[in-house]
């Protein structure tokens, strides 16, 4: 088995996965993020395995979403933001400057809270990724692409009819399953995932809960959310953030069973404050 | 019992019901044990019949706590301490019913005897019964208050408790050999020192659960074990 290692003695970790231990995907070592002078991100240091589910809990403001999109640098795109430490992907140091964060969002695809498909056809929402990146040579490549990629995210059945229909005229649960689908589409290695569920009912949050855990087969797939149930049911590990640092990272079943912090006790129970 | 209040507060009354009704099971089922000891050692015929009918009143306590867990798990889904709680409620409750079916039996036992004179290996009995009587009585205090380190305690005394019982069958086992009279009070008073035997490996089960509920897991070793008698040994 392998064990989870990490610098930052104060953060418990655990791996307690009775099946083989999947190798280390993302690597974060005293991650840290200022938005400014304010700083949101503490020393966070956590081994993201693949092939699983890892999901993100804590309350708003936490850090959470913060260090998730530190995983794919979405948060170059805000200008005050400043990122230290050091995050790998396979070895790979996505912060090295020669990096092109172009091909690394290619690599760690993202899904966001609220479904916000293009104002196109279902069609061109997944071909964007592919012919952007120039993954495709012709249009049946492509045919077969947005074919798997629908299909891969549960809405080939739906979606195969219509695909030239406006992809805003399908329901919210269908539509956050089309991002799915589109980000699959450039075969990412990475999915994050930031509340995908919170706009969402039961069922089309069940329908997406199947999905993710599908697609773990293929995927990591990292998952922020504020529901503990949806945490609980669809990740192997899960790692609880507070005031901007890591306090706990742990097998999914024994976080919520045996908790190894008073923290994180506090938060799942409904203690918090 | 737990350390902090949750948010919401009718959750904590919920819990908070559960273990009411625990200790009050637990109250009788203590109750019970004293009265059938009481019954046996003293044959106080009285005494037996209270014991016997206050069978129902801890089936209904049981029946409370299996639908009050129900409700929290279903409405509140209950996580880490809180998940631990529920779910030691419902095996705790389980135990201490079985614990009052098997007081009740001796009740019933010592109905049977004639007098309390012609109960063999009476002081060892006693001893026994006292042992039994004071581990009920600290595994429930360690429930109530949340203690590991009692709840532990309690637990490794299932071992003395083993050879107490394991000395009893061998003398009442040479008490027949020696008088064939005292076989038939011999037989009752064996499945008496087993059924006292059987309450204190249910105080143990319990003693492991409220280590688990307030430790997380479970104590770290096999629970220790008295040597068995040949053709005694415990049935799972």
């Amino acid at each position: 088995m392998k064990e989870a290692t990490t610098s930052a003695s104060s953060v418990s970790v655990r791996h307690a996965h009775s099946g083989v231990a999947m190798p280390t995907k993302v690597h974060a070592r005293d991650v840290t993020v200022h938005y400014g002078d304010k700083q949101a991100l503490f020393n966070v240091t956590m081994d993201i395995p693949a092939n699983s589910v890892t999901a993100f809990i804590g309350p708003s403001g936490c850090g959470k979403s913060t260090f998730l999109r530190c995983i794919n640098r979405m948060n170059d795109t805000i200008d005050i933001c400043r990122v230290g430490g050091t995050i790998t992907v396979d070895d790979q140091d996505i912060y090295d400057p020669k990096l092109d964060v172009v091909q690394l969002r290619a690599r760690v695809g993202m899904v966001f809270q609220k479904p916000n498909p293009f104002p196109k056809s279902i069609y061109d929402n997944i071909a964007y990724g592919p012919r952007i990146h120039g993954l495709v040579r012709s249009k049946s490549e492509l045919d077969g692409i947005v074919e798997s990629s629908l299909k891969r995210a549960g809405l080939w059945k739906e979606a195969s009819e219509r695909l030239n229909e406006p992809a805003t005229g399908m329901s919210g649960g269908q539509q956050q399953r089309l991002c799915i689908a589109r980000a699959i589409a450039v075969s990412p290695e990475i999915i994050l995932m930031d509340e995908p569920c919170s706009a969402l009912d039961p069922i089309s949050t069940a329908h997406i809960e199947e999905l993710i855990d599908e697609l773990r087969e293929n995927f990591t797939i990292i998952i922020v959310t504020h529901n503990l149930q949806q945490a609980a049911r669809v990740s192997q590990m899960t790692g609880f953030f507070h005031l901007g640092k890591l306090i706990e990272f742990a097998d999914t079943g024994e976080l919520f069973q045996s908790p190894q912090n008073s923290m994180t006790e506090d938060y799942i129970t409904g203690r918090f404050g | 019992m737990a350390p902090t209040q949750h948010i919401v507060r009718s959750y904590d009354t919920e819990l908070e019901q559960v273990d009411r009704h625990i200790l009050a099971m637990g109250g009788l089922v203590e109750a019970q044990l004293r009265g059938a000891m009481e019954a046996l050692v003293e044959g106080d015929r009285e005494i037996a019949q209270r014991v016997i009918e206050s069978d129902t009143q801890i089936d209904e306590h049981e029946h409370q706590v299996d639908e009050l867990v129900t409700r929290v798990i279903a409405l509140r889904q209950p996580m880490a301490e809180d998940l631990r709680r529920v779910k030691t409620g419902l095996k705790v409750a389980a135990n201490l019913e079985r614990m009052g079916d098997l007081a009740a039996n001796i009740a019933k036992r010592s109905l049977v005897i004639e007098t309390p004179h012609q109960v063999p290996q009476r002081e060892a009995l006693r001893r026994l019964g006292n042992a039994v009587y004071g581990m009920t009585t600290d595994v429930l205090n360690a429930y109530r208050d949340g203690d590991a380190a009692l709840a532990q305690r309690v637990w490794r005394q299932d071992e003395s408790i083993d050879e107490m019982y394991n000395a009893i069958f061998l003398a009442i086992l040479a008490d027949m050999i020696a008088d064939p009279r005292v076989i038939s009070p011999g037989t009752h008073i064996h499945f008496v020192a087993k059924n006292i035997e059987r309450i204190g490996d249910h105080a143990t089960n319990i003693a492991e659960m409220v280590t688990y509920m307030i430790l997380g897991s479970l104590p770290d070793r096999e629970r220790p074990k008295g040597s068995s008698v040949q053709g005694a040994e415990e049935q799972p």
